[in-house]
């Protein structure tokens, strides 16, 4: 009798498998899309199924990663801070691929995907501008057009961001709805996509939205958690001890998290304690999922308050929801000011500046230290600070740490 | 469920619904115009449209995050919100309405998942309103919601897109209570210089598959757009002309507006 299975690939149901026909994970997910999009979610399903068993394509994806976007990204053995923290600290140096962040993955995967739907046009949904800035360069080089939708508080802190993204040939748009950040920016990327559906592909950032997108994306993030699992055994003969990356809707925690759910690490993903949607959230309905969802008292969705922009949103992806409510991840929070020392210390124990987003990682293991001690830590470096000087260079003024 | 009672249970129609067959039959156009609830001076302006011939009224309850709205119905909704707007203030205000016209609420259905199925039907009930339009929730995700709604007596009002294939389109149209809400364009709310060519493609869809009543709404900006949409719909709903005249010309003007909506389709 033929075994259970989640994929062509595998033969035992994997804890981080494919979701139900519906597109759940336990209780979380689903497509909870006006009708309009409906049928765009189902043929965006087929069309990834159908690309994903076909060898030419996924060639072409891992390709292109590697060619163009500088695959495999190194694992990187942090010795001072090791010796600083007590613990035996690699990174995932995902902060050197092209565009400077994980998020090139999943975008050359979708972008691939348009392009073999016969989608002309992609809509994205920014925070930091590092999914923009991906999109605009997978657009500019498959040549597609390309819109970017950012609230314009974030387009206020990410100056350098948008310029990169007109730079790179794309349009961007500072959404004045809301709480002009990135849960508006989704919703105004759906409203685009709402009208535009018969040529647009929306090119989503996260493990989040309607089925297909958190298990597509989550499948185009794999390859940096299967890079990390093998680079790891590698290095130490097997998984680390605990595995830590920051969440905002998710997309770099879960592909660290594919290569090692199956096994016997500890999954750490690290939100903002002004946007922690597992911390602090009940389930909710809102862009196209059932999550756990910051909203008030009535079901009003929250602003999330973070110095991340790339972290300042009130939901989260379906399947981290689903994997804290089994119990098979955790998801603690850490505080502005302790991203703030976590940054800094990062670039003078290493030389290496993270993205803010990254840096919680950094701040919960700086926290967690103690009772980790001799322990071997993974931590995805899901991007590089360049982004963020900027916006640094007033917060460390200010408290005298760089002047 | 026998063949007959699902019959019967097909005839028993809710309050909207009836109401709509019975005006229908008569031989109107039918005419929804949507007001955002809580915004100030709505209660006025949705008696105001009462008066001036609405069939019935479709009051929204303001949303953080609306999905399927444009720019005028989202600065209504802020507004709103931020003069402390809520579903149950709206609903307190909406049960002191005496328009002699049946109310449909417009929401997403965060604000249904939140108070869970059955309560959200029943307050919606309790507050005069018969019937449900969740833009968000579409049919493939409504299930447990449609049945809730039935066992609690509240009309489920379902929408159609020009999107939606073929093989779902009966089954759609057939578990929608109320009417058929046909999505004219592919976009969101907000009016348009011209009618779209899909306006009435779906309203002609629903029409083959279904003999509910079916309203074509969203990008229905003008009355004789109106007229052109109900060639073949049996009626208009009109949300953003409706409120974009709340908002710069008050409530007695969404009477005369809604008025010359009434005037186009009875003579148009
Ligand atoms: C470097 C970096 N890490 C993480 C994130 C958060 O996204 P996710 O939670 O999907 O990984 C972002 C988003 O902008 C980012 O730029």
């Amino acid at each position: 009798m033929a075994a259970e299975t989640d994929g062509p690939t595998s033969s035992h149901r994997s804890v981080m498998g494919e979701p139900t026909t519906d597109g759940r994970f336990g209780d979380f997910g689903g497509r909870f899309v006006p009708e309009t999009l409906v049928a765009a979610c189902e043929e965006l399903e087929a069309a990834f199924r159908e690309a994903w068993a076909d060898p030419a394509f996924v060639a072409e994806f891992e390709t292109i990663l590697r060619d163009y976007g500088g695959r495999p990204s190194p694992l990187t053995e942090c010795r001072n801070l090791s010796s600083q923290l007590g613990v035996r600290l690699l990174v995932k140096r995902e902060d050197l691929n092209h565009t400077g962040s994980h998020k090139i993955n999943n975008v050359i995967g979708q972008a691939l995907l348009a392009q073999r739907m016969g989608k002309t046009r992609l809509v994205a949904e920014t925070g930091a501008g590092q999914h923009g800035v991906a999109t605009a360069t997978a657009a500019a080089l498959l040549g597609m057009e390309c819109k970017v939708y950012m609230g314009a508080v974030d387009v206020d802190r990410q100056a350098l961001n948008v310029f990169r993204m007109r730079l790179l040939g794309s349009e961007v748009e500072s959404v004045q709805s809301g709480s002009r950040t990135l849960k508006d920016a989704v919703n105004e990327a759906l409203r685009d996509w709402v009208a535009t559906v018969e040529n647009t592909h929306y090119c989503l950032g996260s493990v989040m939205g309607p089925h297909p997108y958190p298990w597509m994306v989550r499948t185009f993030h794999h390859i940096l958690g299967d890079e990390a699992a093998a680079q790891c055994k590698d290095l130490t003969g097997g998984d680390p001890d605990v595995v830590v990356a920051c969440v905002g809707g998710g997309s770099n925690a879960a592909g660290i998290f594919s290569g090692f759910a199956d096994g016997d690490a500890r999954l750490v993903g690290v939100e903002p304690a002004g946007g922690a949607a597992v911390g602090r959230g009940v389930p909710g309905v809102v862009h196209g999922m059932t999550s756990y969802l910051m909203q008030d008292e009535v079901g009003q969705v929250m602003e999330a308050e973070s110095i991340s922009a790339g972290l300042d949103y009130p939901g989260v992806g379906p399947e981290h929801a689903y994997l804290a409510a089994i119990g098979r991840a955790e998801y603690p929070s850490v505080t502005d000011d302790e991203v703030v020392e976590a940054f800094t210390l990062m670039s003078r124990a290493e030389g290496i500046i993270p993205a803010l987003e990254c840096a919680h990682a950094l701040a919960w293991i700086v926290r967690a230290a103690p009772e980790i001690q001799g322990q071997t830590v993974l931590m995805n470096l899901s991007g590089r600070g360049d982004k963020d000087v900027d916006q640094m260079m007033d917060v460390l003024g200010m408290h005298g740490i760089v002047s | 469920m026998s063949a007959a009672e699902a019959s019967t249970r097909r005839d028993s129609f809710g309050a909207l619904e009836t109401h709509l067959r019975a005006r229908r039959e008569s031989g109107a156009k039918l005419l929804v115009p949507y007001v955002t609830g809580g915004y100030q001076g709505w209660q006025r302006a949705v008696e105001a449209a009462a008066a001036a011939g609405a069939d019935a009224i479709e009051i929204g309850v303001p949303f953080s995050d609306p999905v399927m709205d444009g720019p005028v119905i989202q600065q209504a909704s802020t507004a709103a919100l931020a003069d402390g707007a809520t579903p149950a203030s709206v609903l307190e205000e909406a049960r002191e309405l005496d328009t002699g016209v049946p109310h449909a609420v417009m929401t997403y259905y965060n604000l249904c998942h939140h108070q869970g199925h059955e309560r959200f039907a029943s307050a919606l009930l309790d507050a005069g309103v018969c019937a449900a339009i969740l833009p968000d929730l579409p049919y493939v995700e409504a299930g447990s919601w449609l049945e809730a709604a039935a066992e609690t007596g509240l009309e489920a009002i379902l929408l159609a897109a020009p999107t939606t294939p073929e093989h779902r389109l009966a089954d759609l149209c057939g578990a929608s209570r109320g009417f058929v809400y046909a999505v004219g364009l592919l976009g969101v709310t907000g009016e348009r210089t011209a009618l779209a060519r899909t306006a009435t493609e779906i309203a002609a869809r629903c029409l083959a598959v279904t003999d509910r009543p079916v309203l074509t709404g969203v990008g229905i900006g003008s009355p004789s757009q109106a007229v052109e949409a109900c060639e073949v719909s049996d009626g208009v709903i009109i949300g953003s002309a409706v409120v974009r005249t709340l908002m710069s010309d008050g409530p007695e003007a969404v009477g005369e507006l809604v008025a010359s909506y009434r005037t186009a389709l009875d003579h148009g």
